[in-house]
């Protein structure tokens, strides 16, 4: 990402005391506006975690708190009940993180290795290959659940987790491949070329040239596969039932059911463990997730 | 290009170092060939089979696709889509540049502000979606807590009336997705010549027209890419409207992708299903081909004019 090019002018410094005041006051307010409306949401939530239920239900998700306790925490995690076992939300953060931690690491790995042939080592249909692995990252996934269903049954991964980790590792690749190779063609072909002169290989200049430059975009390959197949609700509804379901599937059939009772603290803390490890991981790689996008979307 | 191999290798130990790329992408070209070529097919025909509840994979003609454009339910879900999917790009796009001209403004704490609205991008839809099903609720929301403070005639029940649900999930939409659009738009704000900004502004330009005139018409095709990337997400949108509305009130928020749900797994009509889900990349397909032949167009003319 090109930043900085234009530090030529400050556009809240120039012109009159009163005309840099009301621009400045327009541009810092329209900020702080914004920046409430996108943090009210997540502040809204979090208060109601801590809240009585009957206090919600008389009052609503705003308002100011009364009596505050940490027990919907804990409901949330290991007590509400869903479809008949009593567990709370805990089995299915781990389905989830069982689905998406080998999902991302093998999508990541495959990505690293086939960016760098397609984009370093030319061969005849090179650019086919390319085209139709990327073709992965645009098909929706309606066209592929009924095969997949199919699939999954004869290969004996029907509702299981490692099923959900082979759709995620097939349609993350195309993901990764591209970002990687977009990565490595900027990477000089000189440098490969005197490697190869000095009788390097296919997996020497691998491990000495393109692994010590991919930290950057294995971070971008993580941190996006990451979010994305943790985020995940489609295939995680189709292809899984019951207790081997994903977090977001439990979330939809805990608070989305219509009738009876709505116990909207827990809900919402559920939500909250539903939300954080993405969040998490945006937080602490935020600038490398803008270039993931950038990566994506622009090239 | 041949491979440099030391000599002292075999000929068949060197034919394969030859062939090593093309061996290590066969486990993705043989998964992406099932994934997007077998899959596909076997879906296309699918929808001109027999099937009803179980696959019958005996032909059965298009006439699930007639079907499918009589039914009540389609012809909203693809209007609603219309609907939605127009005004979630425009709206995202207007909000997101808003946003990254707000940054640009050398404004303090940079990183923040962006960090902000960024973050309803690492969200999921359901949770998303869960979270502002409770803000628009009237027994729960906005509405609950303005009858609360005493005004007693507010009322805000656009989520539970079928003429205004839409337009919830619409805004729902730009809230998780103008932040994408921001920080797309800010990196191309960013490679715009400062020496361009300069001229106009000693000419006089007030800053707002500079932008309009000067700085947003020279990254057009960061636009173009934005709306593509977004028009995509709208066309697949499904995750968001069960979470948020699940279709509803009736039909009034139902979108393409959550008939295709619902004609394969709740109503046991597999080929009608089936014929959703080649409507669903149809119009993927009339967003992306374009887009991708005007990019292949464009890089051989900037090739030409550089080289």
């Amino acid at each position: 990402m090109a930043e900085a090019t234009h530090e030529a002018f400050d556009p809240l410094a120039t012109g009159s005391r009163g005309r840099q005041f009301r621009a400045k006051a327009t541009v810092y307010g329209l900020l702080i506006f914004f920046a409430l409306l996108y943090l009210s949401p997540l502040f809204i939530i979090v208060m109601n975690t801590f809240r009585p239920l009957e206090e919600i239900t008389r009052e609503g998700f705003i308002s100011a708190p009364g009596m505050l306790s940490t027990e919907y925490w804990i409901e949330a995690w290991s007590g509400f009940c869903l479809g008949g076992t009593c567990e709370g939300v805990s089995p299915y953060f781990t389905n989830t993180l069982l689905m998406t931690v080998p999902a991302t690491i093998l999508s990541t790995a495959f990505g690293v290795v086939n960016g760098y042939a397609l984009s370093k080592w030319r061969f005849k249909y090179d650019t086919w290959v390319f085209g139709l692995i990327t073709m992965g990252v645009f098909l929706p996934a309606q066209m592929t659940l009924l095969p997949w269903a199919y699939v999954l049954g004869k290969l004996g991964l029907a509702n299981t987790i490692a099923g959900l980790v082979l759709v995620h590792t097939v349609q993350g690749v195309s993901f990764t491949t591209l970002f990687c190779r977009n990565y490595f063609v900027a990477v000089p072909d000189d440098l490969i070329k005197a490697a190869r002169i000095d009788g390097a290989g296919f997996w020497r200049i691998f491990r000495r040239i393109i692994l010590p430059l991919s930290p950057p975009i294995l971070i971008v390959c993580v941190i996006w596969q990451f979010t994305g197949i943790w985020n995940e609700f489609l295939y995680g509804t189709v292809l899984t039932s019951g207790s081997n379901q994903p977090i977001t599937s439990a979330i939809v059939a805990f608070s989305g059911s219509g009738t009876g009772q709505r116990y909207y603290n827990v809900e919402a803390a559920a939500v909250i463990f539903a939300a954080l490890p993405p969040l998490f991981i945006y937080l602490i790689g935020g600038k490398y997730f803008v270039r993931g996008l950038t990566s994506g979307a622009v090239k | 290009m041949p491979e440099q191999a030391t000599p002292a290798r075999s000929s068949w130990g060197r034919k394969l170092t030859d062939w090593t790329p093309q061996i290590v992408l066969l486990p993705t070209l043989f998964a992406a060939a099932v994934y997007v070529v077998i899959f596909s097919l076997w879906t296309l025909w699918i929808s001109v089979s027999q099937s009803t509840l179980l696959p019958n994979m005996a032909y059965g003609g298009f006439g699930e696709y007639a079907a499918l454009w009589q039914s009540k339910r389609w012809t909203v879900a693809y209007q609603n889509l219309f609907i939605f999917g127009t005004l979630y790009v425009l709206g995202s796009l207007f909000v997101g540049t808003l946003l990254a001209i707000l940054i640009d403004q050398r404004v303090k704490f940079e990183s923040m502000w962006r960090t902000i609205f960024l973050y309803p991008l690492a969200i999921s839809f359901i949770v998303t979606g869960t979270v502002w099903r409770w803000i628009f609720h009237p027994q729960t929301g906005v509405e609950k807590a303005l009858n609360d403070v005493g005004w007693l005639s507010a009322q805000f029940d656009w989520i539970t009336d079928r003429d205004m649900a839409l337009y919830v999930v619409v805004f729902t939409g730009i809230w998780h997705a103008s932040g994408f659009a921001m920080a797309l738009i800010l990196a191309g704000l960013r490679s715009v010549d400062g020496d361009l900004v300069k001229a106009a502004q000693i000419d006089g330009a007030s800053m707002p027209r500079i932008y309009r005139r000067v700085v947003l018409p020279t990254i057009w095709p960061i636009f173009v890419a934005v709306t593509v990337v977004l028009l995509q997400f709208a066309i697949k949108t499904y995750d968001l409207v069960v979470a948020l509305t699940q279709g509803g009130p009736g039909v009034s928020t139902t979108v393409p992708a959550i008939v295709v749900y619902d004609l394969m797994f709740q109503r046991g009509q597999i080929a009608q299903g089936a014929a959703a889900a080649v409507m669903i990349l149809a119009g993927l397909a009339l967003v992306l081909v374009p887009y991708v032949l005007w990019s292949g167009w464009r890089a051989k003319k900037e090739g030409q004019e550089h080289g």
